[in-house]
């Protein structure tokens, strides 16, 4: 079963790092990338770039409206995500556990519906 | 058992449904990987024996059948609706692949062990702890949807709505029905502990509901508490198990003739149940010795020392005191303090419990905590400051909302005013 698991943290911490510091958490999540990969439970995922960076859709009455920013202002902001492939939801706990982002964030495991 | 002729068919399969129906549900879960699917197969298989036994006979082993039959009903019921629901294919397939349910029924462990995995699916931290009470109460234990909703002052439908949503999350976030791995364990052991707990505490508080299903829900967790015991012997699963007896066997003294709610030194003793006390001293007791126990066995050990004062002067302060240090060490919390300070106050004099309290307050803990503003109106009234603890029982008062709480200050400050 597919789970999806995105990761929430506070976006400016990144901002705070020293080089060495935001190096360090990049090699983790190589790290852990890798060990899923590896394990069998990756599918697919991506860091995302800032919530500065976004923009938010909407249809109403036929008309296309767009605002500068996130659907939601959160102290917590959406910055990446990981699809993985897990036997059942303590599976999928277990990887999400190790994301590093579950240290300082928090990770959202939603399951996959799957269609037809 | 079975052999009684005194009892008619109904009789026996009645019963059969009260003791063991929860055990077959737990099996046919496993098997059929889906509740509301394993409930309507429960109740089919009991259909059928009423229909069966009178000609049949009773099986030798009536478990296993009612489990072999519920399972060839529910997969009967999964073919003649496959047309109509492809997309339970899957279901289908996992209770028709006849290698992937072998062995089974005929074996008692796996009988034990669908329970305790049962009981681990539904105090899964991934639910809702309103969510976990509910659906541990409704297919663990015996209590019908409209028990626990009497008991937890709910409309039927509202909890009903929540063990349905609960059932789904299992289902569609696949909660495995499994007991968890050595390394999860202990965490998810508290888990289920938390939640027989907090069972136990709605049926123990006598703040609202009437007393009947409040002591239902208590009978229930200590029988639940009891299965955990016996299914996973861990010294804080006996602990808990120590510490609700303990609590429960005080429960026809708890309350005078005329509904006001009694401490414990205002209770008669004699009607404490013997029984209960001795078994929950034993089982915190031999928790205590393994020396792997918890604030549950902690708090039991304290309880016992409680019962086993046969007047409330005989009261062993000292080792209360001692024991409330231990479980400060394990789980810090100014309440534990405030019972500390007033097991010293009974062993070393009530000015010595009063500083501890003042030290609490000039901290900012438990300011707004009425027993705490109670307690030290107690100690000041037994030092005989008495324009103080009327001052400090007026606060408490302020403070409270419950009317046996409220009629208790109310005794106490006329007391200590007919003294003025």
């Amino acid at each position: 079963m597919n789970y999806l698991c995105l990761i929430y943290d506070d976006e400016t911490r990144w901002n705070r790092m020293t080089e060495a510091e935001s190096g360090k958490e990049y090699g983790e999540y190589g790290t852990f990338t890798e060990s899923i990969q590896s394990s069998g439970h990756y599918v697919g995922g991506n860091p995302l770039q800032p919530t500065n960076t976004a923009t938010t859709v909407r249809v109403r009455n036929g008309t296309v409206s767009t605002t500068d920013g996130p659907f939601a202002e959160t102290k917590e902001q959406l910055g990446g995500y990981y699809l993985i492939e897990a036997r059942d939801l303590n599976d999928a706990i277990q990887v999400a556990a190790r994301i590093p982002a579950a240290r300082n964030g928090s990770v959202e495991v939603r399951p996959i519906q799957s269609m037809g | 058992m079975m052999a009684d002729p005194s009892l008619s068919l109904e009789d026996v399969v009645d019963g059969l449904y009260r003791t063991e129906s929860r055990r077959v549900l737990a099996t046919l879960i496993r098997l059929l990987g889906d509740f509301d699917v394993a409930e309507e197969a429960l109740h089919d298989a009991f259909v059928v024996a009423m229909e069966r036994w009178p000609a049949e006979g009773i099986p030798a082993n009536p478990v296993a059948w009612l489990v072999s039959t519920g399972r060839f009903k529910a997969i009967d019921r999964q073919r003649r609706q496959m047309n109509l629901h492809a997309r339970r294919e899957e279901l289908a397939r996992a209770i028709t692949d006849e290698s992937s349910v072998q062995p089974l029924w005929n074996d008692d462990e796996d009988i034990v062990d669908d329970r305790l995995r049962l009981i681990f699916t539904c105090c899964h931290p991934a639910l809702s702890a309103d969510a976990q009470i509910a659906l541990t109460l409704r297919t663990v234990g015996s209590l019908t949807t409209e028990e626990i909703a009497h008991a937890f002052l709910l409309p039927a439908p509202t909890l009903a709505q929540r063990i349905v949503r609960a059932k789904n999350k299992i289902r569609d976030a696949r909660i495995p029905y499994e007991i968890p791995s050595q390394r999860e364990l202990p965490a998810r052991l508290d888990a289920v502990l938390a939640v027989l707990y907090l069972i136990f505490n709605e049926g123990y508080s006598a703040s609202s509901g009437t007393t009947l299903t409040r002591a239902d829900l208590c009978a229930e967790a200590i029988r639940l508490g009891r299965l955990v015991v016996e299914l996973i012997p861990e010294p804080e699963a006996e602990g808990l198990l120590a510490l609700m007896l303990l609590h429960d066997s005080r429960r026809a003294a708890r309350v005078s003739a005329d509904g006001e709610l009694l401490v414990l030194d205002e209770q008669d003793r004699a009607l404490w149940n013997r029984d209960q006390i001795k078994e929950g001293a034993q089982r915190a007791e031999r928790a205590i010795r393994s020396g792997r126990f918890g604030p549950y066995t902690l708090q039991a050990a304290i309880a016992a020392v409680h019962a086993e004062a046969a007047h409330p002067d005989d009261t062993d302060w000292r080792q209360i005191a001692g024991l409330y240090g231990v479980l400060l060490r394990a789980r810090a919390s100014p309440v534990v303090e405030l019972n500390r300070a007033v097991a010293i106050a009974m062993c070393e004099g009530a000015e010595h419990g009063l500083v501890l309290i003042d030290e609490l307050f000039a901290r900012g803990e438990l300011e707004h905590y009425q027993l705490a503003h109670s307690a030290r109106a107690d100690l000041l009234r037994r030092l005989d400051r008495r324009q103080e603890a009327l001052a400090a029982y007026a606060v408490a008062l302020a403070l409270t909302s419950q009317d046996a709480q409220r009629r208790y200050i109310e005794r106490r400050m006329l007391e200590v005013r007919q003294r003025l």
